[in-house]
């Protein structure tokens, strides 16, 4: 029982992550009928946000201390980031809860960087084939990674969590199993927290303002929408910023569970398509409960009891999972009847 | 667009096509590719692309798997210079047999599904071999090290003989390295456009084209369009396991990584660069692609200054600073714009340029949303 709980776990915040970008996704594809291979990359950007905003606040003053020396005989030199000589404690608290905080730079650049991408280009390709824009998001991912990597190269970039959520928690005692048996990390806790209220905030955004109302009534009829007067286009664009925000804060808190390097969107992209497709193309809530699930899927398949009946099945479940799901049931789990069936 | 096409005219096409390809090795010479290596990869690629070709140009399916086929064509191919000796004919016996079969597996599965499912599926099931062939598969493939042929393996044919030195495939007695590879690999090229041309040109050909254009129609008129599809996704297939067998012939050794799906999106870029639909296109966008990605990644911050050391003193440092980002490392950056652009301005690819420049100069109003645009909108309709 220990054990099947720890597996639900260790899966709700990889599905957390998978959940944020396929939501994204799928409220592109709804909205604006586009694919977009670009998400994945936007989750990256998200990732590299946190980087930036660490090294940032991280710049440091040397001062040269000439009274000591180091064991080498030169004279020591005391590293203090700018940040904590002008603010003191409160400089060091930010310090520590940088990727957090980075948030507030996330929101402000992923809105311009979606923005941009849909009024530069996807706006273009609105009425193009499938195919295309499948092509040209897929061209744009590899530009924007490359750019990222030739700022931060190649290497992973570990980013710390902050020092109260660093350490594992012991879950077990929670639940009522025995001490040590559900050993969990805090910061995934954090994370699955994260995801959770970030979701509830689109869907509370779709649900309850006049903006999420005519959102939801172009992804039912466009047209009719743009009959009544409504200039649905200029709205999708927002839309297509909120869809990069959610993407780039699920890539800004992710950072301390994987360092974050340039290829780690594409990764994501392609279990996140795999993601929407199973939850059903166009459907919010599909996307969501296929993104945990798959996850939890994902995590149970890295049992070494399932491993052992079934050697491999861990690297290839989701895959597995899409398939089946695309043969038997094309428009996925919660799908709208007749949208994208073929 | 075929019907105005001759017999005779093809059958031209096909010897001068063949001459060029050829005389590669003169032609190239003059603008620094005229090496064996890089022969050898246009030839192979050019395969893989023209196969590709045959699929997505053709039908209008957008496989994003394709690279799987590769891989287990040189997986294939390893493992039959492991067993049965270094011959290259046997070796591509084996790919065409083994990527033909995952081709009818995988086509069968995939072709249930159109447009942006196919994709999926395709990418799902090439995912899936990829990362089998790290994990689970690695007693035959080797996992992350990757397939080679060692001394002690049974060899067949050839393991008592060649029991020392290099282990390079020989057909017959000739290594195939250097030029006698290139002309191998050239000569299945040749003949693979061939075949690639007798499909262009045959009804099964017009067919496809057809379900590209609107495949519901032609399941209105009663006709099952499936067995058309998986016939081009296996010859497809079988062409790219092909590249990838050569691939292994060229340089005995296969890995995973081959299979990987960004080496599915290069072969959607070639094909895409040249034009695809047409031909000639895949095989020229793929030989323009290894051309550059060979002269740029070459390139560093040395040769770059020796190049604009024409500027005046200000300008060459932040030119230099700038095209260095789009060179050497950064080539991906550079292939990365072009599929954009390509795509944005160019959807036909160069042949579609072609096709602009030559009729401007002919002096007919040139049509600015010509051919390669005009089925637009038939398949958007279609992928609804």
């Amino acid at each position: 029982m220990d054990a099947i709980v720890l597996q639900i776990l260790n899966g709700l915040d990889k599905g957390g992550a998978y959940a944020l970008i396929a939501l994204g996704l799928t409220l592109i594809f709804g909205t604006l009928g586009v694919v977009n291979f670009a998400h994945g990359a936007l989750f990256m950007l998200g990732a590299f946000c946190a980087v930036a905003f660490n090294h940032v606040i991280s710049l440091e003053k040397v001062v040269v201390d000439p009274t000591k020396t180091t064991a080498w005989g030169t004279p020591l030199e005391i590293r203090v980031p700018y940040l904590e000589s002008w603010l003191g404690d409160t400089g060091a608290t930010m310090l520590n809860y940088s990727v957090p905080l980075s948030i507030l730079l996330a929101i402000p650049v992923m809105l311009l960087v979606g923005y941009i991408m849909e009024r530069g280009l996807i706006r273009h390709f609105y009425k193009r084939p499938h195919a295309e824009q499948i092509l040209v998001t897929f061209g744009l991912a590899i530009v924007l990674q490359e750019i990222v990597k030739t700022y931060f190269g190649a290497n992973p970039i570990p980013q710390a969590a902050p020092d109260v959520v660093r350490g594992a928690m012991d879950l077990g005692v929670v639940l009522g199993f025995d001490p040590g048996t559900v050993v969990y990390p805090q910061w995934r806790i954090v994370y699955l927290f994260f995801s959770l209220s970030v979701i509830g905030a689109v869907f509370a955004f779709l649900q309850f303002t006049t903006f999420g109302m005519v959102v939801r009534a172009g992804m039912a009829d466009r047209e009719t929408v743009g009959f009544l007067g409504i200039n649905i286009e200029r709205r999708f664009t927002l839309v297509f910023a909120i869809a990069a925000v959610v993407a780039g804060l699920a890539g800004v808190m992710y950072t301390p569970i994987l360092p974050p390097d340039y290829h780690m969107g594409m990764d994501f992209l392609v279990l996140s398509f795999v993601v929407v497709v199973v939850g059903g193309m166009g459907s919010l809530p599909g996307a969501v409960s296929a993104g945990f699930l798959l996850g939890i899927l994902q995590s149970f398949a890295s049992m070494n009891e399932v491993k052992t009946i079934l050697p491999g099945i861990d690297q290839i479940i989701i895959y597995l999972v899409a398939v089946i799901i695309l043969l038997v049931r094309p428009r996925g789990l919660m799908g709208r009847k007749g949208v994208m069936e073929t | 667009m075929t019907t105005n096409i001759s017999p005779r005219s093809d059958l031209l096409m096909f010897v001068l096509f063949a001459a060029a390809i050829l005389t590669m090795p003169l032609w190239l010479a003059p603008i620094g590719a005229g090496y064996p290596d890089l022969l050898q990869k246009f030839a192979i690629f050019g395969l893989f692309a023209l196969g590709f070709n045959l699929l997505f140009g053709l039908t209008g399916y957008l496989s994003f798997g394709h690279a799987a086929f590769l891989g287990i064509g040189s997986y294939a191919a390893v493992w039959s210079f492991k067993l049965l000796g270094m011959n290259p004919l046997p070796a591509l016996l084996f790919s065409v047999v083994f990527s033909s079969l995952f081709a009818v597996a995988i086509g069968y599965v995939s072709l249930r599904r159109s447009g942006i499912y196919f994709s999926i599926l395709t990418l799902a099931f090439a995912q899936m071999s990829y990362n089998l062939a790290y994990s689970v598969l690695t007693p035959i493939t080797n996992g992350e090290t990757g397939l080679r042929v060692l001394q002690s393996d049974p060899r067949l044919f050839d393991g008592a003989s060649a029991s020392s030195g290099p282990l390079i495939s020989n057909l017959f007695g000739i290594e195939m390295t250097g030029y006698s590879g290139f002309y191998f690999c050239a000569v299945l090229l040749i003949i693979g456009f061939y075949i690639s041309q007798r499909i262009f040109r045959s009804p099964f050909g017009m067919m496809l084209r057809a379900v590209k254009s609107n495949q519901n129609r032609m399941s209105y008129t009663g006709l099952n369009t499936r067995p058309y599809t998986l016939a081009a996704f296996v010859i497809s297939g079988t062409f790219a396991g092909v590249a990838g067998s050569l691939l292994a012939v060229t340089d005995p050794l296969a890995g995973a990584e081959r299979m990987q799906w960004t080496a599915s999106g290069e072969v959607v870029l070639m094909t895409i660069l040249g034009g695809a639909g047409t031909l000639l296109g895949p095989i020229l966008g793929a030989g323009l692609i290894k051309y550059f990605e060979n002269i740029f990644s070459a390139y560093n911050e040395q040769t770059l200054h020796a190049i604009f050391s024409f500027l005046p003193d200000f300008m060459e440092g932040p030119v230099v600073s700038v095209a260095s980002l789009f060179v050497g490392e950064g080539w991906h950056l550079t292939l990365g714009l072009l599929f954009m652009v390509i795509v944005i301005f160019l959807p036909g690819g160069i042949m579609e340029g072609f096709n602009r420049i030559s009729k401007m100069f002919r002096g007919k109003p040139s049509r600015r949303k010509g051919a390669g645009r005009s089925h637009a909108p038939a398949s958007a309709n279609a992928a609804e």
